[in-house]
């Protein structure tokens, strides 16, 4: 009795499936696939990624007017489209390469979206990158840092971030500051984790400070999602540099926060490759052991009425926590997205492809704090930028450059 | 030999005792009924969860986390046994290998419903300051975990060996049918070794949650250690997890700390690919 009447459900279903209506509905909407960490050791990042796309997409499809500045915010959905509706799929990439590029793959070929946003960790957009190429869909990729990822002679592949390179710069400028202003930077160690966004990182930085004369005197790579991080903290120890730069991911951020203070170890300057060290539940969790940290961000809320501190209010509102900064950069991956395929004035993979290359926000219309948008041939993001930020009370503050800070930088590190 | 040197070999042990604690839940159900749980990390889990809602609720500490947490995985235990467990067995090898992985994404996914996938964490003076002897450190969590990983390992093992209970749950385990004509009833007696080995892979995770951070996940990441400790000391052997854990614990943080932390694991794993080649059964397994 059961088997037939799920039998009659699933042909009804197809029939829906098949029926002429159901083309005619796909217009009124766009459907776009977002691959994030949803499950897995980044998963905490993950949902407060897809939380900021949700709210991108929620400031698109309704009435915004007091966001005016934001393309797209007033008045409801695409008025290129008719007014069409953005629907966004989310689906879990797991935390790895593989899963990451079957679930681009079933967004392609099963839920048919136009365009594909994500994929937070660099070894996963590279994958799920690949497969929207070899389809010819648009792919967005808000947060993912590794060099190369914009190296492949893709066509189809669009990154708003800021790169490894333009953080490299950022240290190395602000350490040679330091040591302007007579503070210890004669040593520096570089800890990272060991997949494609570690490693890439890692390498960029040592080839920045090379040239600069900033004296990497070691390097420890390890690998991620690592049971103990006791060995790692104990050979810092042994040499005991003046700077370290931490590339890690949330669980083993969490990780060294606490080993550090157990095997009582600090630097004087301690500065942690975003990522881990910015995810909110690593503030939650360990903000109280890492005071005075040194970190990097394309967010900051900033003054009351501002943009990007209206935008935190709605964020803040729903989710009860403040926009981070990879969150705040795959929002804004989401309405460079929207803004595009609005232009394209179509869901035609090239159309929408032709308006991202021709991609060009000021300043003042993005939430995050670039220089605007715009793609070079290869597609990434010449306007994109950061800043420096430190640890203070339980909060990430913007110190550097000076003139976009809100407090005095304050060494040497703190800890606990 | 350097102060530092020491302080990694005594790390290396703490960790290793912790790791026998959360391996000996999983070898005990393998001795017991030849079956793997694969839910076991997710047991982990789940305590450190527990651990974790006593202090939001009640603000307590070990003291009052590591009973609750006890009590609450071996009724867990027992409910698997009897819901799942004891259908599964009687079908093919397969079914029970998916069976206990499926319990394991059940528990995962439900964490994640009702927790989030936020990462939480204990208040780091839980236990107070860190004991500090000469130039070496010794993090009161760990000690606590790393001493009660040994007396309990070393309880079961008397249990098993020395008690009426523990040896009506070997006769079971050698020839249930046999147990049963002595009168002994198989699935009491599975159920009971279900309930104490979710029983003190509650006490570890309680404990583990004092220095370590807690996700739906991370049942995931402890699970991979004890599987291979369990593999390293012999499947069922409770000693065997016991010194397979300090080895493992000592080995990679002695590798970690002299050629590089990605290289830990080339050395442990290494050195578990040697042990099986000569000791397929592990160090201290019944061949």
């Amino acid at each position: 009795m059961w088997s037939r009447v799920f039998g009659l459900a699933s042909l009804a279903a197809v029939l829906l499936a098949l029926a002429p209506g159901s083309d005619a509905v796909g217009q009124q909407t766009v459907k776009v696939g977002a691959i994030y960490p949803l499950s897995g050791n980044a998963a905490s990042a993950g949902n407060y990624s897809k939380a900021a796309i949700e709210l991108a997409v929620e400031i698109v499809n309704n009435d915004h007017p007091e966001l005016k500045d934001l393309p797209l915010a007033a008045g409801s959905g695409l008025p290129g489209l008719g007014g069409a509706k953005i629907e966004v799929v989310f689906a879990d990439n797991q935390g790895t390469p593989a899963a990451g590029q079957n679930q681009a793959l079933r967004l392609i070929t099963e839920e048919k979206v136009h365009a594909l946003i994500g994929a937070y960790q660099s070894g996963i957009t590279v994958t799920t990158s690949a497969m929207a190429e070899r389809h010819g869909i648009p792919f967005l990729n808000p947060e993912s840092v590794a060099a190369n990822l914009t190296e492949r002679g893709f066509k189809w592949f669009f990154r708003a971030t800021p790169v490894a390179g333009d953080f490299a710069r950022a240290y190395s400028d602000f350490l040679k500051e330091q040591k302007a202003a007579d503070q210890k930077v004669g040593s520096i160690a570089v800890v990272n984790e060991n997949t494609e966004y570690g490693n890439s990182v890692a390498s960029v930085i040592r080839e920045v400070f090379a040239k600069e004369a900033l004296n990497i005197t070691q390097v420890i790579p390890y690998s991620a999602n690592t049971t103990d991080v006791q060995p790692q903290v104990l050979q810092l120890k042994e040499k005991n540099p003046d700077v370290v730069i931490f590339v890690s991911y949330t669980s083993d951020a969490i990780l060294y926060a606490k080993t550090m203070k157990d095997l009582n170890w600090k630097p004087s300057i301690m500065i942690a490759d975003d990522a881990g060290f910015n995810d909110p539940s690593f503030v939650m969790t360990s903000g109280a052991l890492v005071e005075g940290l040194v970190n990097r961000s394309s967010f900051a809320a900033g003054k009351p009425g501002t943009l990007s501190a209206m935008v935190n209010d709605l964020y803040k509102k729903k989710n009860n926590v403040d926009l981070d900064d990879a969150s705040a950069r795959a929002m804004q991956g989401m309405l460079i997205l929207a803004d595009a395929i609005n232009r394209a004035g179509s869901t035609d993979a090239a159309k929408i492809q032709a308006a991202l290359k021709a991609t060009d926000l000021k300043a003042n219309q993005v939430v995050t704090g670039y220089n605007g948008v715009k793609f070079d041939d290869k597609g990434q993001n010449i306007l994109a930028s950061s800043l420096i930020t430190q640890m203070r009370g339980g909060k990430y503050v913007p110190i550097w450059p000076k003139d976009k800070a809100a407090a005095e930088l304050k060494l040497p590190y703190k800890g606990w | 030999m350097s102060d530092i040197l020491l302080q990694v070999i005594v790390s290396g042990l703490l960790i290793g005792a912790v790791y026998a604690l959360f391996s000996s839940g999983l070898t005990l159900i393998w001795g017991m009924m030849n079956v793997i749980n694969f839910a076991h990390g997710d047991f982990v889990m789940l305590a450190m969860y527990t651990a974790f809602l006593v202090w939001t609720a009640f603000g307590g500490g070990p003291a009052a986390s590591v009973p609750v947490a006890a009590i609450i995985l071996a009724t867990i235990g027992v409910l698997s046994y009897f819901l799942l467990v004891r259908h599964i067995m009687k079908g093919p090898m397969l079914a029970q290998i998916l069976g206990t992985f499926g319990l394991a994404l059940l528990l995962r996914y439900s964490a994640f419903w009702y927790f989030g996938a936020n990462f939480k964490t204990l208040p780091d003076s839980i236990l107070g300051s860190p004991f500090v002897l000469g130039s070496i450190r010794i993090d009161a969590p760990r000690l606590l975990a790393g001493v009660v990983g040994l007396v309990v390992t070393v309880m079961l093992h008397l249990l098993l060996t020395r008690s009426a209970l523990g040896s009506r749950m070997l006769a079971v385990s050698e020839d249930a049918t046999a147990a049963q004509l002595m009168g002994i009833r198989p699935e009491r007696m599975q159920a009971v070794a279900w309930a104490l080995a979710a029983g003190s892979t509650g006490i570890a995770g309680a404990l583990i949650a004092t220095f370590f951070y807690t996700s739906p996940t991370v049942g995931e990441t402890l699970a991979i250690v004890a599987f291979v400790t369990v593999a390293f000391g012999g499947f069922g052997s409770v000693p065997g997890a016991l010194v397979a854990g300090l080895i493992i614990g000592v080995i990679e943080g002695l590798s970690a700390f002299l050629i590089g932390p990605v290289y830990k694991d080339v050395v442990v794993y290494l050195l578990f690919v040697l042990v099986l080649w000569t000791r397929p059964q592990g160090l201290m397994g019944k061949a």
